[in-house]
């Protein structure tokens, strides 16, 4: 009995410990960006995030001048030490523990003293970054040298209302399509009724690419390309054989007697829809705007074609931001985290909707 | 004046007037969206209130007009009312343009002329679209093979811990960031700044190697390479999903299967490859399908990451930069054509079992 136990113990361990370990895996990315978007910018350029963590480093203490006849170009002495520039400048250690390093090139003759020390927690963290990047006005930040770069910002302020203008009626106007039409499908009868929804199954997997040339020829046309009109409905055409489909399950599972008795009391169908089936859908429509609401957030294809620059959403002004300047990371990991807050939050709080409506739609592609 | 107001003739030219006039105002209300220089925050309350509001109140009122009409018409046109505006959108936004994008595919990039299936031969013979070809098949082998394995594996690992809630949440999260989002994230582990005096990289990544006494590299530039550090991104993001999906329905195995299994002295292992693998292979079959497709229409990540740059294109990238950047739309159309065709089969599967279940 007590190896059994032993036994168990030890898988346990195990179990725990690869979980732990790919979890790790899994968060630390989005750590490094989340703690780097409250780094001075100048900071975030001279090392990497990791380094807020306690950790011991050298640090400039005082500094060397050198005569201006010494030549630098030949064996430089210091302290009775003897190096090349190229030597002084990656640093020498010297018989003290000190270290020596060269500041900057040749000409500027300083030599930094540095001495090592334990740094437990890094000051200067910032919500500099975060107020940069949101401004649409000029920004002013330093780079890695220390050198103060004045740009225009991003003006993720203004994308983030663009998106929350795309995202909600675009989450809304598909469940409420969709819940007609599911109504229909499971409660009606018209000609065609199992054929359409055939249709409907077999659109499921269709990928988008294929509407996108014929959509934007149509949108040109009727002249409402970039405006939001125009994406509400490209995101609905494109979210509705999932949520025609999603609801039909749900609502065709209603019990039949809860219908049949209203109709005998005389209700209409709008009226059995809006009283009945609607407030007893909910959890499927839940699921469902959930779903909905973070496939249009995070959506960057088909914004990037409907939507023009003026109404442009955070996927867009964020890869814009990698675009032309892929290397401010200061911006991108504040950026990148604006972008996430809201769906993670929606995630966070409505995860068990969402684990429902992925276990029943996981037909879609 | 009562008994006139309440005739339904009456009634119903008041129901289509009102609907007119709604019509009208929402037609008002797109032009102010259209046009306006009000500021930011007016415009997204003005715009979800006119496109929620404008929907319901649609809906309202053709209903109000149906309901009006003589009882043997109500039952032929209130199916059209329900299903009918979902059907059209579907219509136009996905079964139509099948045929419409077909037909483009056959012309010239602007959708004039008719160029027979030259299209189609650049598509197959073109070196950077059988580079594409190679690429997305690379994403649908490995990209699928570990985000299923991994999820399967997580999933059957975190049922035998305590912390499960905790451990699926991590590995889930991920789902709910855009792809966007998570370039940025993987950008940031990768970056390189390259040899030099004083300089120490921020990347994680190269730090690791460094720390390891590597040499720190330009991940993203390096083919074929680059795409596996691609492909990571995808795995990072949809382990969650197979792993959220199989998880349910390793639960789903009858508890008395695997106690009998684990009493006639099965081991662990003839219990995962005896038991839980072929319990859940229909789950296993639609978990594949789903991430397949996914990596075959794959396009967010690689068009932020590397912009399909340095080998790394996808048919996805190739199709946008045909249409957008070189203006063509016939040769955009039959890439998009051959992505449908790709995905023919699951479209199959789904209406065989659409038909095997019997919900109509």
């Amino acid at each position: 009995m007590k190896s059994l136990q032993t036994k168990n113990n030890l898988s346990n361990f195990l179990v725990n410990f690869t979980l732990i370990l790919i979890c790790l895996i899994w968060i630390v990315p989005t750590l490094g960006v989340f703690i780097t978007s409250f780094r001075n910018s100048e900071k975030i350029f001279q090392s990497g995030w990791w380094t807020i963590l306690p950790h011991n480093e050298y640090v400039k203490t005082g500094e060397i001048k050198i005569d201006e006849s010494v030549d630098v170009n030949g064996p430089i002495t210091v302290d009775g030490v003897t190096h090349t520039f190229e030597e002084w400048r990656a640093g020498v250690v010297m018989p003290d523990g000190k270290q020596l390093t060269w500041y900057g090139n040749k000409r500027t003759r300083q030599i930094d003293i540095q001495t090592q020390e334990w740094i437990w927690f890094e000051t200067g963290m910032t919500l500099e970054n975060y107020k940069n990047v949101l401004s649409g006005k000029e920004i002013r930040f330093k780079d890695g040298s220390g050198q103060e770069i004045v740009r225009q910002g991003n003006n993720l302020n203004s994308a983030f209302l663009n998106s929350i203008a795309v995202a909600i009626p675009a989450t809304i106007i598909p469940i409420l399509i969709a819940c007609f039409a599911a109504y229909g499908f499971a409660w009606m009868n018209f000609f065609g009724r199992k054929f359409l929804f055939t249709i409907v199954v077999a659109l499921l997997v269709v990928p988008l690419q294929i509407a996108l040339v014929p959509i934007l020829q149509d949108y040109t046309k009727l002249n409402i390309n970039g405006t939001f009109l125009a994406i509400w409905l490209a995101h609905t055409g494109f979210g509705l054989p999932l949520a025609i489909y999603l609801l039909f399950n749900y609502i065709n599972q209603l019990p039949r007697d809860i219908l049949e008795s209203a109709f005998i009391d005389g209700a209409s169908h709008f009226t059995i829809f809006t009283n009945l089936i609607l407030p007893l859908s909910v959890p499927a429509l839940a699921s469902f705007a959930i779903f909905q609401f973070l496939w249009v957030w995070n959506d960057y294809l088909v914004s990037l074609i409907f939507l023009g620059d003026q109404n442009r959403v955070m996927t867009m002004a964020l890869a814009a931001i990698v675009g032309e300047k892929g290397q401010d990371w200061h911006l991108l990991t504040a950026g990148a985290f604006i972008s996430m807050i809201l769906p993670l939050t929606v995630f966070f709080s409505l995860q068990r909707f969402f684990v429902r409506g992925l276990l029943a739609g996981s037909v879609k592609g | 004046m009562k008994p006139v107001l309440d005739s339904k003739p009456v009634r119903l030219i008041l129901a289509v007037l009102s609907a007119v006039v709604i019509v009208f105002l929402l037609q008002r209300g797109f032009v102010f969206l259209r046009d306006t220089t009000a500021s930011k925050i007016v415009i997204v309350v003005f715009a979800v209130l006119w496109g929620v509001g404008g929907v319901a109140l649609l809906y309202t009122v053709a209903n109000w007009i149906v309901e009006l009409l003589p009882g043997k018409w109500v039952a032929r046109v209130q199916p059209i009312v329900f299903v009918g505006p979902g059907l059209a959108l579907l219509f136009w936004f996905l079964a139509i343009p099948v045929f419409r994008t077909l037909v483009l595919s056959f012309r010239d990039p602007t959708g004039q002329k008719f160029e027979g299936f030259g299209n189609y031969v650049y598509a197959f013979t073109n070196r950077i679209m059988i580079e594409t070809f190679r690429n997305n098949f690379m994403w649908m082998v490995f990209g699928t093979f570990f985000c299923v394995s991994l999820g399967l594996i997580i999933a059957v690992l975190a049922d035998k811990s305590r912390y499960e809630a905790v451990y699926k949440a991590i590995i889930f999260m991920p789902m709910a960031i855009s792809f966007v989002g998570a370039g940025v994230i993987w950008k940031f582990v990768y970056t390189y700044k390259g040899e030099g005096v004083g300089i120490s990289e921020i990347g994680l990544l190269n730090a690791i190697v460094l720390a390891f006494g590597g040499q720190s590299q330009p991940w993203l530039i390096l083919p074929p390479y680059n795409n596996f550090f691609l492909i990571v991104i995808m795995v990072w993001l949809q382990t969650g999903f197979a792993m959220v999906i199989l998880s349910s329905a390793i639960k789903g195995i009858p508890a008395e299967l695997l106690e009998a299994a684990r009493i006639d002295g099965a081991s662990e292992f003839q219990i995962f490859f005896g038991i839980t693998i072929p319990s859940i292979q229909g789950t296993l079959i639609t978990v594949t399908t789903t991430i397949v497709i996914f990596s075959l229409k794959l396009f967010d990540i690689v068009r932020v990451m590397t912009g399909g740059n340095n080998g790394t294109n996808v048919i996805a990238n190739e199709f946008y930069l045909q249409r957008f950047t070189y203006s063509d739309a016939g040769q955009a159309s039959a890439i998009a054509v051959i992505l449908l065709i790709a995905v023919i089969p699951v479209m199959i599967y789904n209406l065989r079992q659409f038909r095997e279940s019997r919900a109509f």
